[in-house]
């Protein structure tokens, strides 16, 4: 019955919508979102999770965004701040935006600049366990100058300023609604989390978590005439499949994320003609993280963590290249991917000034030159045609998030390492759970309680830096920081953490390039982690929607606000 | 009532010319479909048991190159988006699927009985086995199979291995969730077969309790027994498509009917056998089972015999 009042509401506005020149805020009914991977929280501070960023962006934004083509586009600023404009300084040790004038919180106050100063200092709180911290690594200080300006100063000169408060994953919060919420408080503030308040053109009006949000245009949004849908349904869970046929084939959703489905059936949904796919490659990648602690349950609470200590296979060199050189990214990106994808051995796939060749020999399978290091490196088969050395089993527990391409990959892969005498136990975890960061859950990829584990990741915009700190000795997660680091292997390199560190001084493209390639080079030459897929990002878009530009470099929802329904 | 009594008592005599096991195959035969069901489900273990050693390709072997194919000579049933033969799929799936229905339904069985027997006959264990019964029925199933996976599940990986250690942990899960109705059926029949008068008689001679049960009480109920044993079957493996399903059950790499019919929903339209056949199998094999368990009551009630 309420379906049919939406429907109805939804016609009616079309079709007064229809009969104006200009469409007007909330005319165009409901707009309605499907996210297979549930959201659990609206707070991206508290989860890592590309559903919970993605979702919050039409909620909280940040002061500037990344267009479709990987540019910066001021947001809630009047313009980037540039050496020229005098927005950056001179030494590079500062930055200073000017926000818009007359933007408000959905409630109807100002927003102003402490309240970017208390965006800086909830996630950099002690014990606060931030999703995002490493995305205002080296910043010393933010300050308000006034009301309307914000000055971020860095330790050292930074080269690349844009980091902090750019970008989808960090998006400026309220300080009258989160000043209680610091620190060790942070994720017991379910009300602050779960409908956080904001400069963007939706409000939250209910939120289930891991179920459906429910969001209405903000009235007080800066543009009077947008969004030009008056509500949106973000439906939450089921699988990539029947999301594609909810919008391909049945035109239920308007817009499904995220079809990481077999192409061959995609294929056949789209011969119904009711909506169509789009895709972007930005930087994901689709990787296998090899754990370097040990995951053993017999070392309780210090499985996979540093304290308990070194893997004692996967932290052989030899084991983790034959490992990458066993698997032929070309079968599974046919099997999985198809036109969707392309085969890569790098983790930074993109822009095109960072590409490297380094490690293009994992591009060609060779099972022959897997056998032949293992042999050199002592691990003998056994009886049972498994490799051992020292009583070590080369049997390794692989899991990753239930999706059929997933355990389709996992499947290949198997049967590419059983030939190079390596036994693999599958496993997959619903998604919701995997990617949930549910500290109580022995299954999230943060814990890590497992050899390897599968999943995609990628970077905001288009410089790695941020990204590439992940992988720094600091940000491996252990129970200490609540499991939130993103440095899933648990590597640590001092060499590495120098490369990274020297990044964060170059001003230089072409040198920062360089470094770059070196450190992309050293993460898949040491084995932190096994790269399979460079990934597009493929959403299917009902063919009565307008105006989505799809973009791999920020949220997929990033420009919500002017989409509209097809007339 | 008095009639019933009447031929219950008379059962040991009328079996003097024929076995007991000869007179149930006699009346078993009357009813088609037990007939019919027990042909088939025997048709289904040839085929799933000794079906391997005709049709040799290992369910596991990958082979690109011939994916999504329709039957053939080669693939009967066809072949999955890995190129998987799925002839093989369904025979290895079959095995796994009917050997956690059976193990699950016996668990589940001597659960029931167990507790429907002592709450029946102890009056005193009455009021908090049933209560516990309440429990385990009130209990949302999903949430607990969670929590129990949760928590055993590395532990029995670590005892018994990845395979037998997650047959163990499902074969539990599904056989201490589905011992309740048992129970309460045979508590009913249980309380019914106490108050006749040869178990006065019995007990009045001296014969200690647990003969009692043993010898009276159970050959009386075992026709109920029988039938929840048969729906056990169907269930269990139902349940355990379900957790395949959610992904709570075993390995993908594992094929069961559960999670073959998962895997293959997505590509109904490309190659529709995949979803025919594990479907079709596990229809019916939970067709048969119930007919064969609906002859068999009929074959044990007491209440038949005479006629």
């Amino acid at each position: 019955m309420t379906r049919f009042k939406i429907l109805l509401a939804g016609t009616v506005a079309a079709l007064a919508a229809a009969t104006s020149a200009h469409a007007g805020r909330g005319t165009d009914g409901d707009a309605k979102i499907l996210f297979w991977q549930a959201v659990s929280t609206l707070n991206p501070y508290l989860s890592g999770g590309t559903k919970e960023v993605y979702s919050s962006s039409m909620i909280i934004e940040p002061l500037a965004r990344y267009d479709e083509t990987g540019s910066l586009v001021p947001w809630l600023v009047t313009e980037i701040p540039t050496v020229q404009n005098g927005g950056v300084a001179s030494d590079m040790k500062s930055i200073t935006w000017k926000l818009k004038p007359g933007v408000k919180w959905s409630d109807g106050t100002d927003f102003t600049a402490d309240d970017v100063v208390f965006t800086w200092q909830y996630c950099t709180a002690p014990d606060g366990g931030c999703a995002q911290k490493a995305q205002f690594e080296g910043i010393t200080k933010v300050e308000a100058v006034d009301k309307q300006t914000v000055k971020v100063s860095f330790s050292e000169p930074k080269y690349y300023p844009y980091g902090a408060f750019v970008g989808a994953q960090q998006p400026i919060i309220q300080k009258a609604q989160f000043k209680d919420c610091v620190g060790a408080k942070a994720p017991g503030c379910t009300s602050a989390n779960f409908g956080p308040i904001g400069t963007g053109p939706f409000v939250v009006k209910e939120f289930k978590p891991n179920d459906v949000i429910t969001l209405t245009a903000n009235t007080n949004f800066r543009d009077a005439s947008k969004p030009a849908f008056a509500s949106v349904t973000l439906k939450g869970g089921g699988d990539a499949a029947s999301a594609a046929r909810a919008v391909l084939e049945t035109g239920e959703y308007d817009y499904a994320w995220n079809m990481q489905v077999e192409p061959e059936v995609l294929e056949t949904m789209l011969k119904a003609g009711k909506g169509k796919l789009v895709n972007a490659f930005g930087t994901q990648v689709e990787r296998i993280n090899i754990n370097w602690t040990n995951p053993d349950p017999k070392l309780g609470d210090k499985r996979s963590t540093v304290e308990g200590g070194k893997h004692p296979a996967l932290s052989d060199p030899a084991v983790r290249k034959a490992l990458s050189m066993a698997i032929d990214r070309d079968i599974i990106n046919e099997a999985g991917y198809g036109a969707a994808g392309k085969p890569t051995c790098n983790i930074v796939p993109a822009p095109d000034v960072y590409i490297s060749t380094a490690n293009d020999w994992c591009l060609k399978q060779d099972i022959a030159g897997a056998n032949k290091l293992l042999d050199d490196a002592g691990w003998k088969k056994g009886p049972d045609g498994i490799r051992a050395k020292d009583g070590v089993k080369l049997s390794f527990l692989y899991q990753t998030s239930t999706n059929s391409v997933r355990q389709g990959t996992q499947a290949l892969v198997k049967d590419w390492w059983n030939q190079i005498g390596v036994a693999s136990e599958l496993r997959n975890i619903a998604a919701s759970v995997f990617f949930g960061g549910d500290p109580a859950s022995p299954d999230t990829f943060q814990k890590f309680y497992a050899d390897l584990e599968m999943y995609t990741n990628n970077f905001d915009g288009t410089d790695p830096e941020k990204y590439l700190t992940e992988w720094l000795c600091n940000k491996i997660p252990s129970p200490a920081n609540g499991w939130q680091g993103q440095n899933m292997p648990r590597y640590c390199n001092p060499d590495y953490d120098k490369i990274v560190a020297e990044l964060s001084k170059t001003g230089d493209l072409a040198k920062r390039a360089e470094l770059v390639k070196k450190a992309n080079d050293m993460l898949t030459a040491e084995g932190a982690h096994i790269p399979l897929i460079h990934r597009g990002q493929v959403s299917a878009i009902s063919a009565k929607l307008e105006g989505v530009r799809m973009n791999a470099w920020d949220s997929e929802l990033w420009n919500i606000a002017d989409w509209s329904r097809k007339k | 009532m008095t009639d019933a009594t009447a031929t219950l008592a008379a059962t040991p005599k009328t079996a003097e010319t024929e076995t007991p096991l000869a007179l149930f195959w006699r009346r078993f035969r009357r009813h088609k479909g037990g007939v019919a069901g027990l042909v088939i489900f025997v048709a289904i273990l040839a085929i799933v048991y000794i079906g391997p050693f005709i049709h040799t390709i290992d369910p596991n072997k990958i082979d690109i190159r011939a994916k999504n194919k329709g039957p053939s000579l080669l693939h009967p049933f066809g072949t999955d988006n890995l190129g998987h033969d799925m002839l093989a799929q369904v025979m290895a799936g079959g095995q796994i699927s009917l050997a956690v229905g059976m193990t699950a339904m016996l668990l589940a069985l001597f659960l029931g009985t167990l507790v429907g027997v002592m709450a029946g006959y102890f009056r005193r264990l009455d009021g908090p086995l049933m209560r516990l019964t309440d429990l385990f029925l009130a209990l949302p199933l999903l949430p607990l199979l969670l929590v129990i996976i949760m928590l055993f599940r590395d532990t029995l990986r670590a005892a018994f291995g990845p395979e037998t250690g997650i047959f163990i942990l499902i074969v539990f899960v599904i056989g201490i969730t589905s011992w309740m109705h048992t129970a309460r059926i045979v508590r009913g029949d249980v309380l019914a077969v106490k108050s006749l008068e040869f178990i006065t008689a019995a007990q009045s001679s001296g014969m200690r309790e647990y003969r009692i049960v043993l010898k009276h009480i159970l050959p009386n109920v075992l026709s109920s027994i029988m039938v929840s044993a048969t729906l056990g079957i169907a269930s269990a493996i139902i349940t355990e498509s379900a957790l395949s399903f959610l992904g709570l059950g075993f390995p993908s790499d594992f094929p069961t009917w559960g999670r073959l019919l998962f895997d293959g929903a997505n590509f109904l339209q490309i190659t529709p056998s995949r979803v025919l056949w594990p479907g079709l199998a596990i229809s019916l094999t939970v067709l048969s089972v119930n007919y064969m368990g609906d002859a068999v009551r009929d074959a044990l009630d007491p209440r038949s015999m005479s006629r």
